[in-house]
Formats: structure tokens, sequence, C-alpha cells
């Protein structure tokens, strides 16, 4: 079998067999370790021939390390116990178990860095290593980040899920983080997100839309990923993309999850999101993209949210449907210390023709950009102004 | 998280040192270097128990301008230079929640004990990295 297959395999089944050694008695912190040696145990052995039961067998091994760390520890003798006399697990666990092990790999108690670490390691089935270089730290210190959020979450009772937005925020950063790199964290966020989705879907009483609205606000941002940047690794605002490099099946599932969402009537910031990115996915050219729909939601959005950065995206809105004035006034009542403030005035500026002013504000926007990518982009949009002025 | 740069000095055009702190290491017993050394390796084993460090180095003050000089030619190289305002002595870099914790750290740094025990009080310089653009961020 294919090493790639290998791992897609593993790292479905991981959050299951932890799901299962957790309800039946084992406490997180030991069965998560227990899952991950487990794991690295399957990688020597699954290369050549898989097993006939490959989550059976995963379930066994990750089994007997638990009870040979809790046979080393003293303390927790008599749990292994426990855990060999819990009957086997039901089959409708498994969509179960994910909500549970998300809502505690996010738990509120926890900061969002150290719920994203633990949430990918023992839910994602990433290995320590793996996170630390999608995240750029030295695998001595993303240890201690999940070792440290098992601590902290130790205790908490794993029987009933938690908070639903507190996981949904986390899979949010985790998607936020990007496309770069060995691992493709936007993807994880995408792959957890659905699973959650699954689960959620087998209880619809509980059913949270925000949840599919999340799912879809990935799906149609990450749809045009491959038309964001340039070969040479530049950034390509979005009325310049070669529309033909957008996904048009991830747009498609990405709106029919959206409807789904939208027809339950409980309206949610991650719907209105991924309503405006819909939007803007839908329009076959830069110029047909319906501005005045996507302002209608951002009042949408502005009424569910007081986020500033929603009040700035609002007012480049407003520069489109009622003119780059109109836009510039509605910038007035945004907080101006925002870092993307001066790239929306210096945008509304040049369609206002004040060059002068463009040129400024593109300038003061480069100095305050927060990635590389944003700066190149916005110190060219200066120097262009420049050679026409 | 975010990336930052705590930068030590040697020399820096920065502000002015808090009065008190001015003299140079080799000024220091040996017993005031020895626990200097240790706060410094105490403070960067915690930022590892923290989940908040990535890496740090310490430079050489003698350093040399290289630059490229035309096709097919070598590097032309200037300097040291001894009086040159701005010398870095070291580097750390962080993963922090915010930058009001990345501030916090380089003020544990610059409590490092210097001459008599006291904290040295030293300024570092703390600068943001670029971050990767945000995948809904447009």
């Amino acid at each position: 079998m294919h090493t790639g297959q290998v791992n897609d395999l593993l790292r479905t089944l991981a959050p299951q067999v932890l799901g299962i050694l957790v309800r039946r008695g084992a406490d997180f912190a030991g069965a998560e370790d227990a899952v991950q040696e487990a794991l690295i145990e399957a990688v020597q052995h699954w290369s050549d021939s898989l097993p006939d039961d490959p989550k059976a067998w995963l379930l066994r091994v990750a089994g007997r390390k638990l009870i040979d760390a809790q046979r080393s520890e003293a303390a927790r003798r008599r749990r292994e116990q426990r855990v060999h006399d819990e009957p086997p697990p039901g089959p409708t666990e498994q969509s179960d178990d994910t909500l549970l092990l998300l809502s505690r790999c996010c738990h509120p108690a926890l900061s969002p860095a150290s719920a994203v670490a633990l949430t990918l390691r023992a839910v994602g089935g990433l290995t320590t290593a793996q996170i630390a270089r999608a995240f750029l730290v030295p695998e001595a210190t993303m240890a201690q980040r999940i070792s440290r959020a098992k601590r902290t979450i130790a205790g908490e009772r794993f029987d009933t899920p938690g908070d639903v937005r507190a996981v949904l925020r986390v899979l949010y950063l985790i998607f936020n983080e990007g496309f770069t790199g060995e691992i493709s964290l936007a993807d994880e966020a995408i792959r957890l997100t659905r699973q959650l989705v699954a689960a959620e879907a087998a209880e619809p009483v509980r059913m949270d839309p925000e949840i599919a609205g999340l799912l879809a606000l990935m799906l149609l941002h990450h749809a045009r990923r491959d038309a964001r940047y340039t070969a040479s690794g530049e950034l390509v605002p979005l009325d310049q993309q070669d529309r033909s490099r957008w996904d048009t099946a991830m747009i498609a599932e990405g709106v029919a999850v959206l409807q789904d969402a939208l027809a339950r009537d409980r309206l949610g910031e991650y719907q209105a999101q991924a309503a405006i990115a819909a939007l803007h996915d839908d329009a076959p050219t830069a110029d047909e993209t319906d501005w005045p729909q996507i302002l209608e939601w951002y009042d949408e959005l502005a009424r569910l949210t007081s986020s500033p950065v929603v009040a700035l995206n609002r007012a480049v809105a407003v520069g489109q449907v009622d003119g780059p004035r109109a836009g510039l006034a509605a910038l007035g009542d945004v907080d101006p210390g925002l870092a993307r403030w001066d790239a929306v005035a210096a945008h509304l500026y040049e369609r206002a023709d004040d060059v002068g002013r463009a040129i400024q504000h593109y300038t003061a926007a480069a100095d305050r950009a927060t990635s590389a990518a944003e700066r190149t982009h916005l110190i060219k949009q200066a120097a262009r102004l420049r050679a026409q002025a | 998280m975010a990336k930052y740069l705590l930068l030590k000095h040697y020399r820096h055009s920065g502000p002015k040192p808090v009065p008190g702190t001015e003299a140079m290491m080799d000024q220091w017993t040996p017993e005031e270097i020895t626990a200097h050394i240790e706060y410094m390796n105490r403070f960067a084993e915690k930022l590892v128990e923290s989940g908040e460090f990535v890496s740090e180095g310490a430079l050489s003050p003698e350093g040399t301008f290289v630059r490229y000089d035309g096709e097919g030619r070598p590097p032309v190289t200037d300097g040291p230079f001894a009086e040159t305002k701005d010398l870095i002595a070291g580097f750390m870099i962080i993963d922090v929640e915010s930058q009001e914790r990345a501030y916090e750290a380089a003020a544990e740094l610059s409590a490092a004990p210097g001459q008599g025990g006291r904290p040295i009080y030293e300024w570092l310089e703390v600068r943001p990295f670029f971050a990767e653009l945000q995948a809904t961020a447009e």
C-alpha cells in the first residue's frame, strides 16, 4: 500500500480509536499518547501489507500501549482492568466521538494555540513533528504545547460534548493558517469540519447551521487558492485573478452546503461570510460581481458582530455600490488603527482619481502590512501609481 | 500565535541605558557572570516548557560587510568597523499568543541579573515577523 494511503487511513482511524478508548474510561492524556505510539508502529508495519481489520489492529495496539504505560505508573495500576472490562463499542458511536473529542480539544480553558495543536494531534492524527513543522517551531516546543494543553483539560469529563462554537473558532483558526508547507492546514481544517458536519447530521435536533456555514466558508475560499498567488508567490487580488483556475466543483459544493445551512433559518457569522464568498465566486468576471447583494450581507454581518474588520470590508462594498466617495465616508467611521485601513483608503482614493492620496496610503499600508506577500503587493501598487503620475 | 524576534545589542542607537547599568560584563565578578548565564539558560528552558521557544543565537561582535562586485569578480569586503552605532549581540525568536506576551517575555529577559545581582534593565528590541496571509483575508 502507498505510504500516502496508509497515512490517510491512519488519520481517519486515529480519532475513532481514541474516542473508543476514552469512552471505555481511559484518561484522555494517556489514551492520546497510546494512540500516537500505535500510529508510529502502524506506519512501520502497514507499508508491506495492511491488517485485515486496520481499526481493530490499531485499537488492540493502542490498548496495549495504554496498559504498558499504566503498568509502569504505580498510581494508575488499577485502571487497566476497567479498560479491559468495558464492552466493545457499538456501531453508531464513531460520529458521536468526533464532536466529543473536538469539543474537549477546543475547550474554552485552552489558549487558541494549545487548542489548535491538540486538535491537530488528537483528532487530526498528525504527529507532533508534523505539527511543529507546520508552525515552524521546534518539535520540543510543540510537544510542550500539547502536553500543557492535556494537563489543562485533565479531569474534564469526556461524556458530554461541550461548546460547538468554541470548536468552530478553532477550526477557523486552523483554516486561516493557510496552504503552505508539507501539511496543508487549510485542507486539514476542511477535513475536520467535514467530520463535524457528518457527526452533527446524526443528531439533527442539536444541529447548529453555523457548522455547515463554516464548511461552506472554507470551501468557497479554498476554491480560489490556486489563483491567489503567482508562480513566484506574489499576491493576486480577487478582481485580477484568473477565474478559470478557480475550483468550480468545490464552489458548487460550497454553495450547496451553504444553501442547506441558510434554509435552516438561523443565520450566523460564518454563514454570512460564506454568502459573501459565494457571491464573489459566482461572478464570471470581476465587473459582474453582485456588489449590492454583497453590501446587504455586510449589513447583515454588522448586525451579527461588532467586528471592526467587518466595518472595514463593508466600506469597500459601499465604495463599489455607491462610489468611492461614499466608500471613503463609510471608512471615516472605521477605526484607523486596523492594519488594513490604509490599504482600503488607498484603493478608494485611487478609484476616486486622487492619485496623490492613493500613493500616500499605499505606502503607509505597506509599512503596516502583517505579511510579506501583502507588503510586496502594496509597494507595487504605490510604484504603479507613481509610474502613471 | 505570532513570532517575534528579541534582539540583544552590544550597542544601539535606541533609548539611553538606565542609569547605573552601564558597566560592561567584563567589569562584573565571575560569579555575577555565571548567575547571568544561568538566568539566560533558565529563561530559554522556561520558554520551551511554555511552548513558546523557537530559536536563539549569540553573535560574535566582529563582523564584516560583504557585497557583490560584478560578474566573475570575488565578493568585496569591508570592515570591521569598531564604531558602528548598532551592534547585535544575540537574538531569541519566540512564538507567542499576543504582543503583550512578547513584551512580557522581553521584560523578563531584561531583568537578568548583572552587577551586584541587580537586574540589568537592558533595552531589548522586539520585532514582529511577517505572518502568512490569512486564507480568508480577501
